[in-house]
């Protein structure tokens, strides 16, 4: 059934159905711009299901109903948030630095989606499987952290400076634990290309193998996309929206694709790294990538109703003290691990 | 390898294209209606008092620097980790080397108190 | 197709590389001046896979741009108290200008050499598989350039160390 339903053999037909109509050299191209149409799709597709999912997942978590009013059991409110924001007046704060606050947004939106092209999301269903495979993805999203500097700093809002500076601070901190964590599991599969990763889970998901890195990658990775508990940087109560302090309509809503982009990014890699990827008895490999990814996004949202928001200082200390020494150890039992399995058999 | 990367560049620029085409759909649809009180920047409604400035934390410039070091033993971490399986012994000694040398630097960065947020 | 698409590259690249270099010398704004030569990085980072070096592209992105970059960009932001913009000022007067003339020559001079050198081009092919070659030869023949690196890492941080603490307590 696999063969029959696996994203590759669609990508085959289409390829051959091109073939007939463009010259040889214009199929790959075409090829390539529609799972690019593809990919923003589903980045869209993301953004909207999970605003929506996440009303219903925190109201479900709170004894409320969440957004039921808009279209049959609020399906639709993501779609009214969205005309909502692009009908908002863009007012931009007297003393802003023009290109920088214009710009910000922007270019955060880019290593959101560039860390799409990795993604395994069928057998030999990868935008482009690099040999840096994972490795492009740490590269990508180490970018995410300029952009909020420069929304901070272009604002002209002292809320939106401390919070960008902090901001920093925590994606910076929590960025080494993240990268020794997949370290343990490149290290178990000898090669970073993402398709080797995941070929390499076909009898024991990575989970089971490298519990301590899927903790950490779980806790940095929440940290990385700046949800609770280690949102103090847009922490409503607090800093306002920190660095999107002064952000209106569309502009406030570019951040917020970004980070239900993100959000879905790490749980793909999760998925990928940890969980298997696209392996799974009888349903089609992508089913089974957007159920486990599913999953995860639920568990990120289940964190987020649950703990209370860290303190700036607690945070960092938790980074650098706790995850970073975890995640080290790991990579140095890994090791010994894997050398004395290879001297006993 | 081009040709992937190639398909990544292809996918960039979509990437670089598709806010500017969100934010054009709202250029035509939002209203203009600038107005002083509407540009000040917000403290909550109160009027804020001198420049925007931040006091200078060394914190933020030490986690900055740490971070750059550790940024550069990952890059060697990842070279090590494809290949340690196939070369045996005297690579896991070597890493072990590396790795002991920079936790000397992390374990100076938490004695000198340079990880606390003061 | 392929080669058009190449050089196009290639040339955007380039210029993005250069224009921004010659931003972060110009620009008035120290922040923007940073924040350019962030930017130079990536150019630099795209010619690098132009070069077929895709780990090294990585890493430039990685390091350079995720972290460098950030301490530069961080340097500016803090240092600055009162005036948002200025303060690399370039007066136009004769020093200037001779030092201009004199950029511009050494420039012209390293073109004329690079263009006139008969280049050896190697016949080997373009390694497919970059991580894995470098592995295996900083395990191995570069072992102790890697080791070095590790002492060097190490001096940088406790240095940096000293002189931030240093500052912060005076």
């Amino acid at each position: 059934m696999q063969e029959v339903t696996g994203l590759y053999v669609i990508a085959e037909m289409l390829r051959d159905i091109l073939g007939h109509y463009l010259p040889a050299q214009y199929v790959d191209i075409s090829m390539s711009l529609i799972n690019i149409g593809v990919i923003f799709g589903i980045i869209s597709m993301t953004a909207v299901v999970l605003v929506y999912g996440e009303r219903k997942v925190s109201a479900f978590m709170q004894s409320r109903s969440g957004p039921n009013r808009v279209g049959p059991y609020g399906l639709l409110q993501t779609i009214a948030d969205m005309f909502k924001l692009m009908s908002k007046e863009d007012i931009m704060p007297a003393g802003a630095d023009k290109w920088m606050w214009i710009l910000a947004p922007m270019i955060l939106f880019i290593p959101a989606a560039a860390a799409y092209a990795v993604f395994p999301f069928d057998n030999q269903a990868v935008f482009a499987d690099l040999n840096i495979g994972i490795f492009y993805f740490i590269a990508v999203s180490s970018q995410a952290v300029l952009p909020f500097l420069m929304a901070g700093w272009a604002s002209n809002n002292k809320y939106a400076l401390i919070g960008g500076m902090r901001t920093v601070a925590q994606m910076l901190s929590y960025e080494v634990p993240m990268v020794l964590s997949i370290l343990g599991v490149v290290m178990m599969v000898g090669s970073m290309r993402m398709s080797d990763i995941v070929a390499a889970q076909q009898n024991v998901w990575f989970i089971v193998l490298q519990p301590i890195a899927f903790v950490v990658y779980v806790i940095t990775a929440t940290a990385e996309i700046n949800r609770a508990p280690f949102d103090l940087v847009e922490g409503e109560s607090e800093i306002v929206a920190g660095p999107f302090t002064e952000y209106t309509g569309m502009r406030f809503a570019l951040f917020f694709l970004a980070e239900y982009a993100n959000l879905f990014a790490v749980s793909a890699i999760a998925t990928t790294l940890f969980l298997g990827g696209w392996h799974g008895p009888w349903l089609p490999g992508w089913v089974w990538f957007f159920l486990k990814v599913a999953g995860m996004v639920f568990l990120f949202m289940w964190f987020r109703w649950t703990f209370p928001r860290l303190r700036i200082d607690q945070l960092m200390a938790l980074g650098w003290k706790v995850l970073l020494p975890l995640a080290l150890v790991n990579v140095v039992i890994t090791g010994v691990g894997m050398y004395i399995y290879q001297l006993l058999s | 390898m081009l040709q992937e990367f190639g398909n990544v560049g292809l996918l960039l620029i979509v990437a670089l294209v598709f806010p500017l085409l969100a934010l054009g759909t709202a250029f035509l649809l939002r209203p203009r209606d600038p107005g002083v009180e509407k540009s000040l920047p917000y403290e909550c409604g109160v009027d804020t008092v001198g420049t925007t400035w931040v006091q200078f934390r060394a914190s933020y410039f030490l986690y900055a620097l740490v971070f750059v070091a550790f940024d550069v033993e990952t890059v060697f971490l990842y070279l090590w980790a494809i290949k340690f399986q196939e070369l045996g012994t005297f690579a896991f000694v070597e890493m072990f080397i590396f790795l002991s040398i920079l936790l000397v630097g992390l374990g100076y960065a938490w004695k000198k108190g340079a990880l606390e947020w003061k | 197709m392929n080669e058009w698409a190449y050089t196009a590259a290639f040339f955007i690249f380039a210029a993005v590389t250069v224009a921004s270099a010659v931003g972060v010398v110009t620009k008035n704004d120290l922040v923007h001046s940073s924040l350019l030569l962030a930017l130079c990085f990536v150019g630099v980072s795209g010619l690098y896979v132009l070069l077929q070096a895709d780990f090294l592209a990585a890493v430039q992105l990685l390091v350079y741009n995720g972290a460098i970059a950030i301490v530069f960009v961080l340097g500016t932001m803090l240092t600055r108290r009162s005036i948002r913009h200025g303060t690399n000022h370039s007066e136009a007067d004769a020093p200037s200008r001779l030092i201009g003339l004199i950029s511009g020559l050494f420039v012209a001079v390293t073109l004329g050499v690079i263009a006139t050198t008969p280049w050896n081009y190697s016949s080997a092919g373009a390694v497919q598989d970059t991580p894995a070659v470098l592995g295996r030869l900083i395990l191995t023949d570069y072992m102790i350039a890697m080791e070095v690196a590790a002492v060097l890492l190490l001096a940088a941080m406790i240095g940096a160390i000293v002189l931030a603490k240093g500052v912060d307590e005076e």
